[in-house]
């Protein structure tokens, strides 16, 4: 089969699985609801409360949960490729911990300065990730040789440590109630309450993907060495900065939406290289799918399983993931 | 081995190893039942208590936490429930020191220190009742305490009688969400002291059948449930006018919830409502005022 049309065929087959998760998400939960009644215009919106149920309780959690797994698994192939490394997930260039002090922040100090229906926390922790963005950036170009990917993995994994040290102290200082909701929200929420959060996320993640577009060739050169990628006429600096500029600033916008949700960037792309093999391709595009629909469900159990009460999406993530994965790894080899 | 002559020197030893061992043994006794005069209290609630039974002039140290009754603010500081500063309190020379129950750590070093300690858990109402006459006794203000318990249940006992009869609405308490969203949501269940005055408030509690003090709760329960009222309690008073208008704001996206469609989305602001201590039947009224105006 000609490599065009595999790329078709599997993403196409990708794509479907993850509409029909995200189509048929909102249908289910606690409740039981008519969705002849949700979509029923002839019933006033005050008094049609399957709609509700539809329209403000349901249908934002799954597209956050959509857009969150989608860029999380897109930046952990983009990642593990051009650092040639497959523990790299998007947490490990500190982004999601510069993401988190910036939640944490506006938490403790009670910071107020909601824009657009969009509350302080996620605004805080996106300009927490640009920040740990930019100092990355700025340390792992300073060398003359352009970006040194060890020096971006040695300053991300530093600054991991060091904004987790600063987290703890912000927790240790602040009282009960904030140290709670400040470890709940390490614990991700895709319940984002309305639909602004999403609105204000998106163009960040539109962005970072339309860049993920142009990287698939590349990322299949940079795997083999940057001396091979460069041979082949890779300009493997720009490529680099292109993929970590990308990859972070989905993972920024990924976290901002529903806090560091974890496992989502390391599992879905092994999960899917384990399916469809190594093209980035192929491996790119599965596996922003993929995490969509994998996000989704691990949701739904979130919203169901113990129902009326909430259950942590992160929990459930590692929880079903971590397993999964440890079968199909065994399996295949 | 030659046997040891039985000398005065030993002798001597024995009556001084024997009074030692008598002194160890009694010594927590006549602490327990002297009547303490330096208390130090980790729970606010109780620190309140303290105060309600007459036993205020003896508390020497507060946690780092308390604000009331207005005294303490003067009363040194020695951590709270996760960080209690043991060197602190030892030093304080407290003769009771009263601890929450899952502070063991702190609990085994007073023991080692031979200072008595009273152990208190959150629990429903009735509760705090109970500790609140345990404490007199152990204070020695048992008479004051009577009294007190026996105006708080008056109190309560009114509200009952006020409510008696009325449609009890059924009633959402909260007690947590993230500002102006409809985030992180946590309501009372079916259990513990905030269920407890609820009920005696005349409202009917939608999360009584989960057997949680605390649940966080999906805005599709909520929808769901379909609650008559919502209580939302806060910390802070929330000014008239655009802030209130915001907060009512959230939860006008539930437009098909009772409470949100005929605008009974109340607040009760203030520390108080939440430490489950002689204030409660202060806050049981104020609650019942909100539901049955």
């Amino acid at each position: 089969m000609n490599i065009r049309r595999r790329i078709v065929t599997v993403v196409s087959l990708f794509a479907i699985g993850a509409i029909a998760v995200v189509l048929w998400a909102p249908t289910v939960g606690s409740t039981s609801i008519s969705l002849a009644k949700a979509f029923d215009r002839s019933i006033p919106w005050e008094e049609n409360v399957d709609a509700q149920i539809f329209f403000v309780a349901r249908l934002p959690r799954v597209l956050s949960g959509a857009i969150v797994g989608a860029a999380l698994a897109a930046a952990g192939v983009v990642l593990q490729a051009m650092l040639r490394n497959p523990l790299a997930t998007p947490f490990t260039l500190g982004v999601s911990a510069g993401g988190a002090l910036g939640a944490m922040l506006a938490i403790a100090f009670g910071l107020e300065v909601g824009m657009m229906g969009v509350s302080s926390i996620p605004i805080a922790s996106f300009a927490g990730s640009l920040l740990a963005i930019g100092i990355v950036y700025w340390l792992a170009s300073s060398q003359k040789r352009g970006l040194s990917t060890n020096v971006l993995l040695l300053a991300g994994v530093t600054l991991n440590s060091f904004f987790s040290a600063v987290i703890l102290f912000v927790q240790y200082m602040s009282d009960f109630t904030q140290s709670f909701r400040t470890v709940r929200w390490l614990m991700g929420d895709l319940d984002v309450g309305n639909y602004s959060p999403i609105i204000a996320a998106l163009p960040f993640i539109v962005v970072a993907f339309g860049v993920f577009a142009v990287l698939p060739r590349t990322l299949n050169l940079l795997t083999l060495g940057e001396d091979v990628a460069a041979a082949r006429g890779v300009e493997v600096v720009r490529a680099q900065r292109l993929a970590f500029l990308s990859a972070s600033l989905a993972t920024g916008a990924a976290v901002s939406l529903g806090g560091p949700i974890g496992f989502i960037g390391i599992v879905v792309p092994h999960l899917v290289r384990l399916m469809v093999g190594s093209d980035h391709r192929i491996v790119l595009p599965a596996a922003t799918l993929f995490g969509a629909a994998f996000t989704v469900g691990c949701d739904l159990a979130a919203r169901t399983i113990m129902a009326p009460l909430e259950l942590p999406v992160g929990i459930i993530t590692a929880l079903i993931g971590g397993p999964f994965f440890l079968w199909l790894l065994v399996k295949k080899s | 081995m030659t046997k040891r002559p039985n000398t005065k020197a030993t002798k001597v030893t024995k009556a001084f190893l024997l009074a030692l061992l008598l002194f160890v043994v009694f010594v927590p006794f006549v602490l327990a039942f002297q009547r303490p005069q330096r208390i130090i209290s980790l729970v606010p609630a109780l620190t309140e208590m303290l105060y309600a039974v007459g036993a205020g002039p003896q508390v020497v140290a507060v946690s780092s936490y308390d604000e009331y009754p207005p005294e303490v603010k003067a009363l040194p500081r020695v951590g709270a429930l996760l960080d209690p500063d043991t060197e602190r309190i030892i030093a304080l020379k407290p003769d009771l020191v009263i601890t929450y129950g899952s502070q063991v750590d702190l609990q085994a070093q007073m023991k080692r220190a031979i200072i008595p300690t009273f152990d208190y858990r959150h629990a429903g109402l009735a509760h705090i009742l109970v500790t609140m006459t345990e404490l007199g006794v152990r204070t020695g203000h048992g008479a004051e305490a009577e009294q007190a318990v026996a105006a708080i249940e008056a109190r309560l006992a009114a509200v009952r009688a006020r409510v008696a009869g009325k449609r009890r609405p059924k009633t959402l308490l909260v007690f947590s969400r993230e500002p102006k969203t409809l985030r992180n949501i946590y309501v009372s269940g079916g259990r513990g002291f905030l269920h407890d005055m609820l009920e005696i408030a005349g409202g009917d509690d939608v999360f009584k059948d989960l057997d949680k003090e605390s649940v966080q709760v999906s805005t599709e329960t909520i929808l769901a449930r379909a609650p008559d009222v919502i209580l939302e309690l806060r910390p802070e008073e929330i000014p008239l006018g655009q802030p209130m208008q915001d907060e009512l704001a959230s939860w006008s996206r539930l437009a098909s919830v009772p409470a949100v469609r005929n605008k009974q989305v109340l607040f009760i602001s203030g520390h108080a409502v939440t430490v489950p201590g002689p204030r409660v039947a202060e806050s049981v009224e104020r609650m019942a005022k909100a539901l049955h105006p």
